[in-house]
């Protein structure tokens, strides 16, 4: 998917991703010329379609974790399906981004049965860009970017 | 006045969603995940009932014990029964860098269902809107078959049974995510209701070029009258691997291993 700012005949350059709420999924796209921002709006459906297919709008800068759709997606899997294998935590070298309190908070309020793949998707996205503690905001930036849609 | 409109391939700046692209990265991690297994082996019958996954069990079990080794990926996510049959219980998967370990019988067979998965008692049930759930739940499921096959740490695998549902939609999901055509075993009972429906799973097989293997012929002796294996043996061309009784011995999958070269 291209956007074209037509008047400026300039393809646009993806600028970020947004979950407004009610299933709409947002994917703004600036010109680069003039700086028109448009934004695509996915409607629930649509937003569905995406997320069953397993691929993201805008794409991804890091890479997919195992069973990612089917523990993203359902709804009646159990709280302990999953536990961690031992010094597999995050990837890449170097020291695992800490927590702050707040933070911790809010991933334990995220369901048993996807809480391990969101917390290495928040951990592997702090890595990849040296941040050094995960708080609420790089949580959200972090959901934003890299298109966890409805986790 | 018409706008100046280019095209898709026009705009020569990189799509930066790339759907494509990322459509392709996962049909390679398929690909790469069973670059070492020899062989997968579809299971399947077109009729519901018939005791597919009780056979891809009863053979697994025998493959592993003969020496070859065997995976099962039961791909029947709304009636998962692969664990019970293979006596493995119900317990959390081990999650490893970028894949989930199988679990694995007393025998060796490594398996993974969506019974590992599940709460106790509960149908699967994907997020999602609440009207019109058929248009996606389809593409849910074939997404989740692709992570069954890419993302469980399947190893080096002489076999890979995939125990399919009924019907003829995931065998066809499977065949497009494989990067070669699986090889077939149809399972039937003896009833001319049941050579019909799966006569059609086999010609959906041949149609998709599969290899087929045979046809095993399931509880046998009982109540279920006919020729169903006879006669879909002989008009595709096909041999029967075995007779299974209602309460078989082992020899039974013995026999079907030797015949399965």
């Amino acid at each position: 998917m291209k956007f074209l700012c037509v008047e400026c005949d300039r393809q646009m350059q993806f600028e970020e991703r947004q979950l407004p709420g009610d299933g709409t999924l947002a994917a703004a796209f600036r010109c680069p010329t003039c700086g028109r921002v448009v934004a695509l709006l996915t409607n629930p459906m649509e937003t569905q379609l995406v997320a069953s297919l397993g691929v993201k709008i805008g794409g991804t800068t890091i890479d997919s974790q195992p069973l990612e759709t089917v523990r993203g997606m359902v709804t009646t899997g159990r709280d302990d399906a999953f536990e961690d294998g031992k010094g597999e935590t995050g990837k890449g070298k170097g020291p695992l981004p800490a927590w702050s309190r707040e933070a911790q908070e809010r991933l334990a309020r995220v369901p048993g049965f996807v809480r391990g793949m969101v917390k290495r998707i928040y951990l592997d996205y702090a890595k990849d860009r040296g941040i050094a503690e995960i708080t609420p905001a790089v949580m959200d930036t972090a959901r934003s970017e890299l298109g966890l849609e409805g986790m | 006045m018409s706008l100046n409109i280019r095209t898709y391939h026009e705009l020569t700046e990189a799509d930066r969603s790339g759907l494509a692209d990322q459509i392709g990265a996962q049909r390679r991690r398929v690909a790469d995940r069973l670059a070492s297994v020899r062989r997968v082996v579809a299971v399947l019958s077109g009729k519901g009932g018939v005791g597919k996954s009780f056979v891809t069990a009863g053979l697994a079990r025998a493959l592993a014990r003969s020496g070859r080794s065997t995976g099962v990926l039961d791909a029947d996510f709304n009636g998962p029964t692969a664990p019970q049959l293979l006596h493995l219980p119900v317990t959390s998967c081990t999650l490893q860098a970028d894949v989930i370990e199988p679990l694995v019988s007393a025998e060796g067979v490594r398996c993974f269902s969506m019974a590992f998965l599940l709460e106790d008692g509960r149908p699967l049930a994907f997020r999602g809107p609440e009207t019109e759930g058929h248009v996606w739940r389809e593409t849910l499921e074939a997404a989740t078959l692709r992570e069954f096959l890419a993302d469980v740490a399947w190893g080096a695998l002489d076999e890979l049974l995939v125990d399919l549902p009924p019907g003829v939609q995931r065998f066809q999901e499977l065949t497009e995510l494989l990067p070669a055509r699986p090889a077939v075993l149809a399972v039937t009972i003896p009833t001319p209701e049941s050579r019909d429906a799966v006569r059609r799973a086999l010609r959906a097989a041949n149609d998709g070029k599969a290899t087929l293997l045979g046809v095993v012929e399931n509880m046998v002796g009982g109540p279920f009258v006919g020729n169903a294996a006879d006669e879909l043996a002989a008009e595709f061309g096909i041999p029967v691997l075995a007779r299974v009784p209602f309460h078989p011995g082992e020899d039974v999958w013995e026999n079907v291993v030797s015949k399965l070269q």
